[in-house]
This record gives structure tokens, sequence and C-alpha cells, in this order.
């Protein structure tokens, strides 16, 4: 019996849970004052940073510019796309058990519109933070927004912003990853009951 | 001209080689933490080593008007003496504290001379958190000397006094003085963990003048050693009547006997009174309490805790080499340097090999505890270091030299010209038993020539020395800040690591902490006034305050919100007789103001903390007397 479905399934499990345990995305600022850095952790439940005090130090630095602070307990996702993680490793382990081909790729499409959903959405807060500025901010400078990249760099005044995924954002693509696998090897056992 | 004058300076020859050997690059770290003392400062300097860049001024014993320390309500505790609130003090010798011999970088302990004090630092903050009055005590010079694991730290007196059973030292005709004056030795209990100090016992020690102490290691580890001079026990012109003998004293005493005694119950207790002031660790408050007693044990009831061993001549420094076998004196007035054998001591104690007796405590004969005399090495010796590798170092004041030595043969080496008058000298963990043999500090009491003038009065100064070959070679010279008396250096990588980068305001408990903005606010209790205000970038909360009147004493408790490094904020007001206050993150501190005039006082952060710093301001209304004007404040709406 082919078992190699039901393993990448159960893999493809443990790389979602990736999430509970590394940040989804990481934002590192650089400046000539912060020459240590300052990096913001966005975690599928929480926001963070490399230590307790980063989302504090990026709120006051953001003052400056009118960016509204950023609060953790304002983001209505960060209670919702735990469930959906939860959902999906679930899943991922009754497909283990029940390797259905056509129900793993709907689990694999479904994965598939979820992580776009997530980066749509995360995108659509950074252009909301870089753009929304509080009128009366102490500095203003004209035509400038502070939209940090969504992958990748950006000079934000003194700040050289980078981002990437990290981890936990690999998970869901590594998921993805044993998902196809998982797939193509029920796929290929078809093929050969067929050829039988 | 120039070459013969840069010669006659003793500029170091090769001069490429020394610049690199003490260039420490932009942004790049020293290899060393060194610690000079601030002498008639009262405060501890911190320099990087090799590159002598000065780092931090530690206030310890005097006010600091720059961050206000001595000033903000938080730290004044901290000066509390029995004679009242003392400004100053004379900071002599710095001591790292210490693990199996070594310097374990966890805290600096110092003295104060004039009014006898023991200080300690913590090296996570670098700031003062104890100050420890001595009873009993006139000149705290041969102090402070921690014992090999820091169970003790031990201040001696240099002046002898009338120290009465009664308590206090007596007032009698100074005529008399010789016939009933004493010295003390205290014995400081550490605490292992926090490295809180508690006075346990003290010695009472025949009038003599007591210099300058160090204890012995490995096989002396039980022992520490006092110069003791004015044998003659002078009162007046000491400069000539207490250099009459031709040989003063060491003592040595064993602590660990003399602590056994005291548990044994071989003590007496007397009144003493004295402060012990504390920094609370949460509160980043300073309290003090005072102390009523000490327990005072006598060389004459406690028989074989001291032995006095003759040196010549009025004797300074008393250095044991880090095998703990050698011990090496000073004698300032000599031109050489006597080096006791431990030993021998301990041979001749056993055989009672006495030549008199002094108030009951055994002099031992000269030839039998001496190993070798240091002959020709120079005048006016004052201190010896060691580097390990079986040499010593020697200071001479008045030929103004550094002069290396060998243990093994007690042969002269090399000899280094120093600018001038040097006193103490400085190897990293040179008085342990490892030192890091690879640089050497001296510290000269006169500059002169050595930098454009500025004036009658100069700078003191340092000099780093390479003594990692077989010569030594000047690398560098750098004036201090006061007059560095001694000095310690520890590798940066013990420290380095454990320095506190913010204070939690999750663990500010201080009673006047404002933790978020929205709790600012401003309360009267009658005559007094507390304003709760928090700082962040780039706004005091409130800024605006009305409501104070003539005859109000306001209190600006200001916390720091901050959770970032480097970002300290200051206040100050106008026309506060008083200094300003420097606030780090996290912390609370609390500036005193009692307006003198009515009309509206600016008040102001005095550290250019941000873009926005300069407007980080606001004003306070005062009122006449009575002026129907009440307690209203703003934060860019008026607050209720």
């Amino acid at each position: 019996m082919n078992r190699l479905p039901s393993i990448f399934m159960i893999l493809a499990a443990a790389s979602l849970s990736l999430l509970f345990f590394f940040p989804m995305w990481k934002i590192y600022l650089d400046a000539p004052q912060y020459p240590e850095g300052l990096e913001m952790h966005i975690w599928i439940n929480k926001i963070g940073g490399d230590s307790e005090f980063t989302l504090q130090n990026f709120n006051i630095l953001n003052h400056y510019i009118g960016m509204a602070p950023i609060d953790a307990n304002s983001f209505k996702e960060l209670e919702i796309m735990p469930l959906f993680a939860f959902g999906f490793i679930g899943t991922a382990l009754l497909l283990a058990l029940f390797p259905k081909r056509g129900l793993i790729m709907t689990w694999l499409v479904l994965l598939a519109l979820a992580g776009i959903a997530g980066i749509s959405d995360f995108y659509l807060w950074l252009v909301k933070f870089g753009t929304d500025l509080d009128p009366s901010a102490p500095i203003k400078v004209p035509g400038m927004t502070y939209i940090p990249p969504l992958i990748g760099s950006k000079q934000l005044l003194n700040f050289h912003a980078f981002s990437f995924p990290s981890i936990g954002g690999a998970g869901i693509g590594l998921a993805m990853l044993f998902g196809a696998l998982a797939f193509w090897k029920t796929y290929a056992k078809k093929i050969k009951k067929e050829e039988i | 001209m120039t070459s013969c004058n840069v010669k006659s300076k003793g500029s170091p020859d090769g001069t490429d080689d020394a610049a690199r050997k003490v260039y420490v690059a932009p942004g790049e770290h020293d290899e060393f933490y060194a610690f000079l003392s601030g002498g008639f400062n009262g405060q501890v300097s911190v320099y990087g080593m090799p590159s002598g860049r000065h780092l931090k001024m530690i206030p310890v014993f005097s006010q600091h008007a720059e961050n206000g320390y001595g000033y903000s309500e938080e730290s004044k505790a901290l000066l509390n003496t029995t004679y009242g609130n003392i400004p100053w003090d004379d900071l002599h010798h710095p001591k790292l504290s210490r693990t199996d011999g070594m310097a374990d970088g966890r805290f600096l302990f110092v003295n104060g001379n004039n009014t006898p004090r023991i200080a300690r630092i913590d090296l996570t903050t670098f700031e003062t958190v104890e100050t420890l009055e001595i009873p009993n005590s006139a000149g705290n010079h041969c102090s402070p000397y921690p014992t090999n694991n820091t169970e003790y730290v031990v201040a001696g007196t240099r002046f002898s006094v009338p120290i009465s059973d009664e308590g206090g030292i007596e007032d009698i005709e100074l005529e008399k003085l010789n016939e009933y004056y004493r010295g003390s030795i205290s014995f400081i209990k550490v605490d292992d963990k926090s490295g809180e100090m508690d006075l346990e016992f003290q010695i009472l020690v025949p009038g003599f003048d007591y210099d300058i102490a160090n204890g012995g290691k490995g096989p002396s580890e039980d022992w520490i050693f006092f110069t003791a001079y004015n044998s003659e026990q002078a009162t007046t012109l000491k400069e000539v009547n207490a250099s009459l003998h031709d040989k003063d004293f060491v003592a040595a005493i064993n602590w660990k006997k003399a602590a056994e005694y005291v548990k044994q119950g071989k003590y007496r207790e007397i009144p003493a009174e004295y402060f012990h002031n504390k920094m609370d660790k949460k509160t980043h408050v300073a309290s003090s309490e005072v102390k009523k007693k000490v327990k005072v044990i006598s060389p004459e009831e406690c028989p074989d805790i001291m032995y006095l061993i003759p040196t010549p001549k009025s004797p300074h420094g008393v250095d044991v080499d880090p095998s703990g076998e050698f011990i090496c004196v000073s004698g300032k007035l000599a031109s050489m340097v006597p080096v006791h054998s431990f030993s021998n001591m301990l041979k001749a104690i056993e055989n009672k090999d006495h030549v008199d007796v002094f108030e009951s405590i055994p002099i031992l004969k000269y030839e039998s505890v001496l190993a070798a005399e240091v002959k020709d090495i120079g005048l006016g010796p004052l201190h010896t270091e060691f580097d390990g590798k079986g040499n010593a170092y020697s200071s001479m004041f008045v030929s103004s030299e550094i002069v290396k030595w060998r243990l093994k043969d007690f042969e002269i080496l090399d000899r280094i010209p120093v600018y001038y008058s040097v006193g103490h000298l400085m190897i990293p963990g040179g008085d342990t038993h490892k030192p890091d043999g690879k640089y050497l500090v001296a510290m000269n009491k006169i500059t002169k020539d050595r930098y454009l003038p500025t004036g009658p009065e100069l700078c003191h100064s340092a000099q780093l020395i390479d003594i990692s070959g077989d010569k030594m070679k000047m690398l560098l010279d750098f004036p201090t800040i006061g007059e560095p008396h001694y000095a310690q250096a520890i590798k940066a990588d013990i420290v380095a690591p454990k320095s506190k980068k913010i204070y939690r305001l999750d663990e500010n408990e201080h009673p006047h902490a404002t933790l978020k903005e929205a709790d600012t606010r401003v309360e009267r209790d009658g005559n007094i006034v507390r304003v709760y205000m928090t700082a962040i970038r780039s706004h005091l909360a409130p800024d605006n305050i009305e409501g104070i009147h003539l005859g109000d004493t306001v209190y600006f408790h200001v916390t720091n919100l901050e959770q970032d490094w480097d970002v300290p904020h200051g206040f100050a007001v106008k026309g506060a007789r008083n200094a300003e206050i420097l606030i780090m993150p996290g912390e609370t501190k609390t500036l005193e103001w009692i307006p003198t005039k009515t009309g509206v006082t600016p008040f102001y952060c005095t550290d250019f903390c941000s873009a926005l710093h300069q407007e980080m301001q606001g004003y306070a209304r005062v009122s006449p007397e009575g002026a129907n004007v009440p307690i209203k404040y703003w934060l860019g709406d008026p607050k209720k």
C-alpha cells in the first residue's frame, strides 16, 4: 500500500504548525541611530518584535509622521487567522487518514486562496498605515507616503525598510508543496491501478 | 631643536608603532574597562583601554549637577552621614569584587577618605547603589580591600583618634592625644548575592597611621597586610616627627582568625552611630538607616590575629605578589624596596622570633621575615604591581619612573621615566593571583609641560605603558579627571555583556511613578504640590501647570516612559536652586523646586532626545501666596 500521500499530508500539517512557533513576516528597519536595527514580527496571532519593546519603539518613531499607532488588539485578523490555521491543520490530518485525491486538491486550492487573502489583507494594512496619516503630524514631507514594501526593501526618510516572509510564512508555502506532493502521489497511484 | 625637545619629553621611540597599539578604530571597542578614582573630585572615571577614551563619570561621594546625583530626591540619601548630608569626598581606591581571587566584574568598591565611607557601584548600571559610613575612623585611607571571594571588604584608618568605649570620638587635650588614640580596622561583610554591605566588626589597633592595605592570595589568603607609619606616635609636625624612626611597621592581620573570634563571641559591643544608605533596586529611591552599635575586638583579647613586621621607612604601598609569598613594601623615604617572605613570617611567628611587643602585639624580627631588599631601586617608592610572568613593577614618586624588577632574584631589569611624580600604578589584575601583563598605567600627580597650559590648575594624567616585551614602552598620555589615586581594569567582555540598556517600566515601583500618560496629574497637599509627569519623545505631560503659589514646594516626579536604549530625558526648571535631573528609560526621578518669584516659569527637557527635543517644554505659572488660582494642567487640551 502506498503511504506516501498520508506522510505528505502529515508533513503539510506539521509545516502549517510552524505558524504558531515562528513569525509569518518580518519587517526590518535600519537607520543611522539604530545600528542594532528594529525588527517587527508579524505572527499569525500577535504582533511583536526582536524585543518586547519593539512595537512601542516603532510607534514612537511613527508618530512623528502621523502614522496611527500599531495596536495588536485592533486587528480582528489576529483572532481569525489562527482558526483558519487550525482548520487547515485538522483537515490535513484527516486527509492523512483518508487520502482522497479530490479532497486533497480542494484542500490545496482553499489553502492557496487563504494565503492570497492573507497577503492581500496584509498589503491593504500596509497601505492604510502608510498613507492614512494624521494631518497634524509634526513631520510632513510633501508627496511622501510610508508604505513599507511587502517583499523587498525601500527607503522611508532616514529608515531603510526590508520586508520578508519568515519561517511561519514559509510554513504555508511548505504545506502547499507537501499537499501538491500528496496529490501527485495519489494521482500516480491511480494511474498504476488503471494500468493493471 | 624640536627633535631634541621631543626626546627630552620622552616621547616613545617609533611613534607609529605606539600609535598603532593604542588606536581603536571609530566604532570599535576597547579591550579593557579601566576605573580610575577621581581623588578630590569624589567620583570614578571609566576609561577604555588602550585608547584612553573617557567613557563615563560615575558620581559616588560628590554631587553631580550633570545628572542630578545627590540633588534628586532619590539620590540625596546616598550622601547622608552622621555629620549631615555631605556633598563631597576624597575618593582614593577603587577595588573590583572578586571570585576565586579574580576580579569578577560585579561590583566596584571605593573609599571616601575624608568622611569615612565605603561605596559600592553596580557594574550592570555603572551607578552607585550603596554607601556605608565607617564609625571610629578618621581618614579612611587603607581601604577598601576585598578578600579573595569578597567575603569582606576591609577598611582602615589613616588618622588614629581617641575612640571612646562609650561611643564616638573623645574630646581630649591634644597634648595628651597619643596616650588615648587608637586606629580601627573595619570588616564589612558583603552579601554573596546582592553585594549588600554590613559592618560586621572592627579590630581596635595601636594608634599609628595606617596607610595602604592589600591581601594575601594562595598560601597567604587568610591574611591582610597594612602599612603602618608614625610608629613614633607623633601628633604635631608629623613631617618631621613621624619620620624619626628608621623602621615603622607592616601590620599582618589574620582576618579568618579575627572573624572566628567574633563568631565565638569574643567581642564587645560599643555604641557607634553610622549611616547605611541603600538604593532600592525596585523603587530607585535611596534610603538611610542609622546603625547604633558596632562589635569590636582587640589584639589583646584575641591573640594571634595581629603581628608587626618592622619595615623601613614610613612605608606606603604594600603589595603581595601573585604567588602569595612575597610582600613588597614601599618605604617612601627609603631608596630600596624591602620584600618580606610570607613563609618566613609564619616561621618567625612559630618560633616566637620577636624583638619586642607593642601593646601585646608581637613585633617580629626584620631579618627573620625579610626575603630581600631590592637595592637602589629609585627614589620615593610608593607602589608595586605584578605582570604574572615573574616580574614586579614599582612606582618611584621622587625620581618619576617605573622600575621593573624580577621576583626570582630581586634584580632590576628596566626603568622608564614617567611625567611626572607617579603615585599609584596599575596592571589589569595586577593585584590578583593572575595578572594580565600587557599594559601598565602610571598615574601622575604633576603634568606641567605635558599638555597645553590651562592656567594655574593643570590636569593630572595617566600614562599607558606596554609591558608585553622585555623593555617597557611608553604608548600614550591621557589627562584624567580629578586626581586618580588608584585604578582597576578588567577585560571588557566580562562586564560589557551584562550592561543594562534600560530600566523596565513594568518593574518601576517608585512611589511617585507615572506609568502611562493617562495617569499624569498635579496634586496639592497643603504646601506641597506634586507633579506626576511623564516624558516621551517629544513632550512632557503635563506641559502647562497653573495653581502653584509662592510658599509651595513643588516636586516634579518625572517618569521616562521610553523603553529604548540611549533615550534619556532631562528636566530643568528656570530658577530652581538645584540641578537638573537626567532620567533613564523606565526610571522616575524627582526634582524639588521652591519657587522664589511669581510669574510664568519655563521648564524643558535638557537632553537632546529627538528631532523635536526643542519643543519638549512647558510653563508653570506661579501666583502670589494666597491667590485664588486653582490647580489646572494641560497637555494639548486642558485636563481635569
